[in-house]
């Protein structure tokens, strides 16, 4: 019943480590050329390296892995799903038929397609929960908005998309707590969840998502008049406490993930 | 980071009691509670209800809620029905209960916590006002006809009309039969309505007793950051200053005391 222990996305966890010492743009770049790289490597080897890679990282940053991996126990029906519709219809032709029942018929080839699809994907959230996990969600907006800068002139609003980006991660562990709540108050007028049906289970949460929506409709209010009322108006000539600065760890660290990319990409 | 919110907790609440629950912020006061109608697990101990350990092997959990109503601070803020009367039928429609007999249990909810179902059912309970809308959450809980009501800090954040109200019909509650365990961070409201206080203080139970040896112990209470009922501390302040007036608790306790001294003081002048 405790929410917050088992949804890890989009957390921070402050333990001072070199990971956590980094600007936050090297941070955000390696991260995006991680993820690019992850699409681009051919063959299972190659992820196999780059998770070591990413488990290491996990260690420097301090992160427990037990944590890290909880963090993909919502995501697992979604990867079952990703697992099954590419088995069956990933287009992965040849190979020995494993299983067959009607037009379904999964093949080695098949299989070994959806595995491969399946691994990147646990990859690629675990790039991304890594990131969250050693980069506080104000340094997460101001390596962000500095990335989207270049991006102004054509109408892209940085400054805008990154502080609704912060408070989005901000009220994650606010809501999960505000829904355990009023879960556990609906539990007590005697409701029930998780049992019978879907469509059963489905209905058993509007008593939970409309009061949930009620009171995110409220907060959003009374942030936006605490904004205002400390004279938030926007990006425009905002100052900040902290300067983002690049230092000789940036480059290296840069370095260092260019080279590992630049590696797994070339690695038949 | 983990700590135990719950130490060595042993309490007995009999049929029929009024309980006050009072104790600093972050004494474990509302993780208590959770525990009284299975919402939440120990990791040691048991919780009993009628002499049924609540997690053993033949507990019927489903049945716990019913008996023991739980109404959760600021419990307006879980109703989403688009009626009163849907919002409060939530509860006894859980219970599988037949469509008449819902009807039934539903009007008599409203006005048991002292609303009329012709002007309030139909109403949505988003266009009420705060002490209504909190009236509105406690009928949900009535109308699941539990054996005890056990409230998280019912009257936090209304207006005086509004907590009036719901002490009233609090009161009622207890004088109709109904067991009442309540959080608080009134001393008021503890020494007005509960027959028994029990103090929680980092997650033990620091004191249990009656209102009258619960605020007698002022130099305890204000260690842990409580203080005693207004009235308790009118008539200290007035005895400092040499009036002999007797001890109090409430505002009514205060007035007869006061008379009484004032009486006194007058045959002394004579």
């Amino acid at each position: 019943m405790e929410l917050t222990r088992y949804i890890t996305v989009g957390q921070y966890l402050p333990r001072g480590s070199p990971l956590h010492r980094l600007d936050p743009r090297t941070k955000i770049l390696a991260t995006t050329a991680l993820m690019v790289t992850l699409f681009l490597i051919p063959s299972f080897g190659g992820l196999g390296l780059l998770a070591a890679g990413l488990l290491a990282l996990l260690v420097l940053g301090q992160i427990p892995l037990g944590y890290a991996l909880r963090g993909l126990r919502p995501i697992a029906v979604l990867l079952l799903l990703t697992v099954f519709l590419n088995t069956f219809f990933g287009g992965g032709e040849g190979g020995r038929v494993l299983f067959q029942a009607g037009p379904l018929v999964a093949t080695e080839e098949g299989f070994r397609r959806a595995l491969f699809v399946g691994s990147r994907f646990i990859l690629l959230v675990t790039a991304a929960t890594l990131l969250t996990f050693v980069t506080s969600p104000v340094e997460l907006t101001d390596g962000l908005e500095w990335l989207l800068r270049p991006f102004r002139r054509v109408g892209v609003p940085a400054h805008e998309l990154a502080m609704m980006m912060s408070i989005a991660l901000r009220f994650i562990p606010t809501l999960l707590e505000e829904t355990e709540k009023i879960m556990k108050a609906q539990m007590a007028r005697g409701a029930e969840f998780g049992q019978g049906s879907v469509i059963r289970r489905a209905r058993a949460f509007v008593p939970v998502l409309v009061p949930l929506l009620i009171s995110a409709f409220r907060r959003s209010e009374e942030l936006a008049l605490a904004m205002e009322a400390r004279c938030y108006r926007g990006g425009e000539g905002r100052t900040r406490m902290k300067e983002l600065r690049w230092r000789v760890a940036d480059l290296v660290a840069g370095a260092c993930v260019a080279a590992a990319a630049a590696l797994l990409i070339g690695l038949r | 980071m983990e700590a135990a919110a719950l130490d060595g907790v042993t309490l007995e609440i009999r049929t029929g009691e009024i309980v006050a629950i009072i104790g600093p912020t972050g004494s474990g006061k509302s993780t208590l509670i959770q525990h009284f109608n299975g919402l939440l697990r120990p990791t040691a101990g048991e919780v009993r209800i009628a002499g049924c350990d609540l997690w053993g092997p033949r507990a019927d959990r489903r049945r716990a809620r019913q008996q023991i109503g739980l109404v959760f601070q600021f419990p307006e803020y879980q109703l989403f029905e688009d009626t009163v009367r849907k919002d409060v039928a939530f509860g006894p429609r859980n219970l599988g209960l037949p469509a008449d007999e819902i009807a039934s249990r539903v009007e008599e909810a409203l006005r048991q916590a002292g609303l009329d179902p012709e002007r309030f059912g139909d109403r949505s309970p988003f266009t009420l006002s705060g002490g209504e809308m909190r009236r509105v959450a406690l009928a949900g809980v009535l109308a699941m006809k539990p054996r005890a009501l056990v409230l998280d800090e019912p009257t936090a954040g209304l207006d005086p009309r509004g907590k009036e109200e719901l002490l009233d019909r609090i009161a009622a509650l207890h004088r109709g039969g109904m067991t009442l365990v309540f959080v608080t961070h009134s001393m008021d409201e503890a020494a007005q309505l509960a027959r028994r206080v029990v103090v929680m203080h980092s997650g033990r139970v620091m004191a249990d007793g009656s209102p009258r040896e619960i605020f007698a112990r002022e130099d305890a209470l204000r260690g842990i950051g409580l203080a005693l009922p207004q009235a308790a501390r009118l008539v200290r302040l007035l005895r400092s200053r040499g009036m002999p007036v007797g001890d109090a608790l409430t505002i009514a306790q205060a007035r007869a005391a006061i008379m009484a001294a004032v009486r006194e003081m007058r045959r002394g002048a004579h």
